[in-house]
C-alpha cells in the first residue's frame, strides 16, 4: 500500500532530515513510527500525504508513484490518504459538523450524503451530540477526535496520524489508539508516529524507528 | 484494479451530475453575497472606489456622445451661401435657385434678394452712413443653401460646395463647416481620452479587487490550507474568491451606472434650458443599453481578473501545492 524506495529529504538549512528511507506496508497493517523530537517522522508522513516531495528515491502509494504525480492530481490523492495533526487543525469559527464535512463539500458531495456521512464518522467518535459545538467549546481528546472523524469521512484507504495524543493524559490517549484499532480491523491502512512508547509496546504492532533520518529498526510484523 | 476502481468513485465528476454541480455553484453565489454583506463598511467602501473610478470615463463618454448628437443637429443646419454675380438680378436668381431645389443633395434653398440683403444689413445698424454714399446696392443675390442632411459629411459638402462655385451665376460659396470639423476633431480627442482614462481606471479597478481579495485570502489561509490538506482542488478554493471578485465587479459597475445616471438627470434641466436659449430642444440622454452593457460586463471581467490574479498568486506560493 505505501512503498518508500531509497528516499532523502533534504532542507537546505538543515541537511539531510530523511537519508535512504526504505520501507513497505501492506494494505490494511497498522504501523506506529516512533524516534527521537526531529528524528524526520513528520517529514515522513508530510511525503506520503504529498505536502511535501522527496529530494531523491520513490514513494508508491496504492501503486501510484508520487515523484511523477502531476500537480493537478495531488487533490485527488491527498482524498486517498486522511491525515491528523497533533494541533488538529480544526477551523474554530466552524461547527463540528462542518469541520467533519469539509473533504466531501471539496468532493462535491451532495446535501444528504454529506449529513449521512458526517453523523456516521461522529458516531464511529462518539460524538454524535457534538455536532453543534465549535471546536473551542470542545476538550482536547473531544478535538482530536473530530480531527479523526475529518479524516475518516471520507472512507480513505490510508490514514497517517502525526503524534494524535501529543496533548492527552494516558487514558485518552489510549481511547484514541482503540479508535484507531478499529480502523485497523475494517482493512485501513495506518501509519501513526508517536513518542508514546509505553502505548506502542501494550498494542503490539509494527514498529518502526527512526533515528537522525534514517530507519534504525523495524520490528517486522506481528 | 480495484483500488483504481475505487479512486474513480471516490473522485467526482462533477460533470456527471449537473444538478449538484449547478446547485455548488448557486450556493457559492450566493454565499459569497452573504459573505460580503456580513461587513458592510469594507464592502461598500470597496464598491465605492470601484464605482467612483468607473464613472468618470462613464461620464465623459455620456458628454461626448450628447455633444455629438448636438452637433448632428448642427450638421443639418449647416447651410451653404452662394453669393451670385453683383450682375444676376433677383428674376435671374429665381431661375438658379429653381434649378438648384432638383439637385438631389439638396434639401431646400432659400432665395435672399439684393434689397433684402440691404434691408438686413441696414437692421444691423452702425453703417448708414457708408451706405448713403453709395449710388447702387453693392450686395449680391445670396442663396442659402440646405443641403440633404443624409450626406451631410464634410466631404460631401465641400464636393456640393465646389459644384456650387463652377454654376456660371456664383461668385463665391461659403460654407461654415470648419469650426464644426475641428469640433468633431476635438470630440474625437476626448473621447480617445476618456477611452485611455477608462483603460488607466480599469487598471486601477483591476488592482483594487485584486489587492481586496488578497487581504481575504490572508484571513482565510488557514481555512485554505485545510482546504488543501483535505483534497481540495484549486479550483474549488479559487470559486469563491472569483465569485467575490464578480460581484464586486458587478456592485461596483452598478455604482457607476447609478452616479453617471443620478448626473443626468441633474443636468437634464439646465440644459434643456440652455437650449430653449438657443431656439432648440436638446434632451440629455444618459448611458444607453449597449453601454450600460460594456460598464457592467468589463466590470464584472475586471473582477474575475483581479481576483484569479490574486488567488492563483497566493495558490502558486502555497507550500501545499
Ligand atoms: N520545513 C523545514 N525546513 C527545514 N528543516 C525542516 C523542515 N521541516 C523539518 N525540518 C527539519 O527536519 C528534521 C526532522 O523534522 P521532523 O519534524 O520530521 O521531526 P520529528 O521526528 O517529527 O520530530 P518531533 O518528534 O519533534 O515532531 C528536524 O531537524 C527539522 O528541523
Ligand atoms: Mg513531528
Amino acid at each position: 500500500m505505501i512503498r518508500f524506495e531509497h528516499v532523502f529529504k533534504r532542507y537546505p538549512e538543515r541537511g539531510e532530515a530523511l537519508s535512504d528511507i526504505g520501507f513497505e506496508m501492506s494494505p490494511g497493517e497498522m504501523v506506529f513510527l516512533t524516534g527521537h523530537s526531529g528524528a524526520g517522522k513528520s517529514t515522513l508522513l508530510r511525503l506520503i500525504g504529498l505536502l511535501e516531495r522527496p529530494s531523491r528515491g520513490k514513494i508508491f502509494v496504492n501503486g501510484r508513484n508520487l515523484a511523477s504525480m502531476p500537480r493537478r492530481q495531488i487533490p485527488f490523492h491527498r482524498r486517498q490518504v486522511g491525515m491528523i495533526f497533533q494541533d488538529h487543525r480544526l477551523l474554530p469559527d466552524r461547527s463540528v459538523f462542518d469541520n467533519v464535512a469539509l473533504p466531501l463539500v471539496v468532493m462535491g458531495l451532495g446535501h444528504k450524503e454529506i449529513g449521512r456521512r458526517v453523523r456516521a464518522a461522529l458516531d464511529q467518535v462518539g460524538l454524535l451530540k457534538r455536532e453543534r459545538a465549535t471546536p473551542v467549546a470542545l476538550s482536547g481528546g473531544e478535538q482530536q477526535r473530530v480531527g479523526i472523524a475529518r479524516a475518516v469521512v471520507a472512507r480513505p484507504p490510508v490514514l497517517l496520524a502525526d503524534e494524535p495524543t501529543g496533548n492527552l493524559d494516558p487514558d485518552l490517549s489510549r481511547e484514541i489508539f482503540v479508535l484507531f484499532e478499529r480502523f485497523h480491523y475494517v482493512g485501513v491502512t495506518l501509519l501513526i508516529a508517536t513518542h508514546d512508547l509505553n502505548l506502542v509496546s501494550s498494542m503490539r504492532h509494527r514498529t518502526i524507528t527512526l533515528d537522525e533520518g534514517r530507519v534504525v529498526d523495524d520490528s517486522g510484523d506481528w | 484494479m480495484a483500488n483504481k476502481r475505487a479512486v474513480r468513485n471516490r473522485s467526482p465528476r462533477l460533470l456527471d451530475r449537473p444538478g449538484i454541480w449547478f446547485n455548488h455553484h448557486l450556493q457559492s453565489i450566493i454565499a459569497t453575497l452573504g459573505r460580503l454583506m456580513d461587513t458592510p463598511l469594507p464592502t461598500g467602501m470597496t464598491i465605492a472606489v470601484i464605482g467612483i473610478s468607473l464613472s468618470l470615463p462613464a461620464s465623459l463618454y455620456v458628454m461626448t456622445e450628447n455633444l455629438r448628437t448636438m452637433a448632428g443637429g448642427w450638421d443639418q443646419s449647416a447651410a451653404v451661401s452662394l453669393f451670385l454675380k453683383l450682375e444676376t438680378s433677383d428674376k435671374d436668381a429665381e431661375k438658379v435657385a429653381a434649378r438648384l431645389r432638383a439637385w438631389p443633395e439638396i434639401s431646400q434653398v432659400h432665395l435672399i434678394k439684393r434689397d433684402q440683403a440691404l434691408a438686413e444689413f441696414r437692421a444691423l445698424g452702425g453703417f448708414e452712413e457708408a451706405l448713403e454714399q453709395l449710388k447702387s446696392n453693392p450686395l449680391p443675390v445670396v442663396l442659402a443653401i440646405y443641403p440633404n442632411h443624409f450626406n451631410a459629411s464634410p466631404e460631401n459638402l465641400e464636393r456640393l460646395r465646389i459644384r456650387l462655385l463652377n454654376l456660371p451665376e456664383s461668385d463665391f460659396a461659403r460654407m461654415d463647416t470648419l469650426w464644426l470639423k475641428r469640433f468633431q476633431a476635438i470630440l474625437d480627442l476626448v473621447q480617445s481620452a476618456s477611452m485611455l482614462l477608462g483603460g488607466l481606471l480599469g487598471l486601477g479597478v483591476l488592482l483594487i479587487v485584486g489587492n481586496t481579495i488578497r487581504l481575504e485570502i490572508l484571513n482565510r489561509r488557514i481555512e485554505i490550507e485545510i482546504m488543501e490538506l483535505v483534497g481540495a482542488t484549486h479550483a474549488f478554493i479559487r470559486r469563491p474568491f472569483l465569485y467575490t471578485g464578480a460581484w464586486y465587479g458587478l456592485l461596483g459597475g452598478l455604482t457607476a451606472w447609478l452616479l453617471v445616471s443620478i448626473a443626468v438627470l441633474l443636468l437634464q434641466r439646465p440644459v434643456s434650458r440652455l437650449a430653449t436659449l438657443y431656439r432648440s430642444e436638446f434632451d440629455l440622454s444618459g448611458l444607453g443599453l449597449s453601454a450600460t452593457g460594456v460598464i457592467l460586463g468589463g466590470s464584472i471581467l475586471l473582477g474575475l481578473i483581479g481576483s484569479w490574479v490574486a488567488v492563483n498568486r497566493h495558490l502558486e506560493t502555497s507550500e501545499l501545492s
